[in-house]
């Protein structure tokens, strides 16, 4: 009997012709590289998809207790053309996930995924609901999970930390490449010898 | 940077670091950027639903009597707003003279009244 396990969504190929990255961005040694990443990881402009009670938390985590621009975290961003960084925190309805699936892709690159919160990471409590999104991975690539139900804005803080080191870590050369072909990942590492 | 024509160096000076800096930092994102091109960054953002309509929207021509009379009152208040902050100094004859200055705006909106601009027919 096979499960119909859901499968973590990835960045999607772009279909509007070729991901590319800047000429500046592929030459770049790694000390600009480094600078380059530390720049990212310390102006993440956020754009909040609050969808339930987890929206509070955030929003708690973003007042003067919690204060999470002291982390860079900026939550301005005028909507999701100028994020860099979308939270989403709450129920995803299949009604909604459309919306957020959308908005997602309306953001610029590079662009990041917290998911927030029980519901947001699995459908939570409502896992067996026939309208609730049985996790926002489903819909899109995620890049940290904070559990809880809701999670306490300290829960936040250190997603958001985790994300950082994830950002600090990364390189732009192998996020922007094509992605592999389907035949590339199932073929051999060595190639049989030949038969004499 | 004396002088008649001088005074046209700093524009030129200015124009050139200008252009110099926006040039540098259209430059700088375009050595660093990643690009994704994909269908939804081309839509109109509308919070996640279907946009509705083009972004070339019309109004109704005849609005233009209602900005005609917006202008003359803006114009009204750039006048009162300064003799507000010195009618004291002034005394009552500014007073009058500006209650004959609003007086007459006010014949011109019974006149635009009694012509019926500002009802909907």
């Amino acid at each position: 009997m096979t499960v119909d396990l859901p499968t973590p969504s990835t960045l999607g190929p772009s279909t509007l012709g070729p991901s590319t990255l800047g000429p500046g961005a592929v030459a770049a040694p790694k000390p600009v590289r480094f600078l380059l990443n530390w720049g990212r990881r310390y102006s993440l402009w956020v754009f909040n998809f609050g969808l339930a009670c987890c929206a509070i938390e955030f929003i708690a985590t973003s007042m003067a207790r919690h204060d999470f621009i002291r982390l860079g975290v900026i939550p301005f961003a005028p909507g999701p053309r100028q994020a860099d960084l979308m939270v989403v925190s709450g129920t995803v309805t299949d009604k909604m996930a459309p919306a957020v699936k959308r908005l997602y892709e309306q953001m610029p690159e590079p662009k990041y995924v917290i998911s927030f919160g029980s519901c947001a990471n699995c459908g939570g409590p409502y896992w067996d609901s026939y309208c609730v999104t049985k996790g926002v991975d489903q819909v899109i690539p995620v890049d940290v999970y904070v559990p809880g139900c809701p999670p306490r804005p300290e829960a936040l803080l250190q997603g958001i930390v985790k994300l950082q080191e994830k950002i600090a870590g990364e390189s732009m050369v192998e996020r922007y490449a094509e992605p592999r072909s389907v035949a590339s990942l199932t073929e051999p590492t060595l190639a049989p010898p030949e038969s004499p | 940077m004396t002088g008649y024509m001088g005074s046209y160096a700093t524009v030129l000076a200015i124009l050139v670091v200008g252009i110099g800096l926006v040039a540098l930092m259209l430059g700088g994102n375009w050595l660093l950027r990643p690009a994704r091109p994909t269908p939804e960054k081309q839509l109109t953002y509308e919070c996640g639903v279907d946009p509705v309509g083009e972004g070339w929207a019309q109004t109704h021509v005849r609005y233009y009597v209602f900005a005609y009379l917006y202008v003359v009152f803006a114009v009204d208040a750039v006048f009162l707003f300064p003799w507000a902050t010195v009618f004291a100094v002034l005394g009552w004859v500014s007073v009058i003279e500006m209650a004959i200055f609003v007086g007459f705006i006010a014949i011109g909106l019974v006149y635009a009244w009694r012509r019926g601009v500002l009802t909907w027919t």
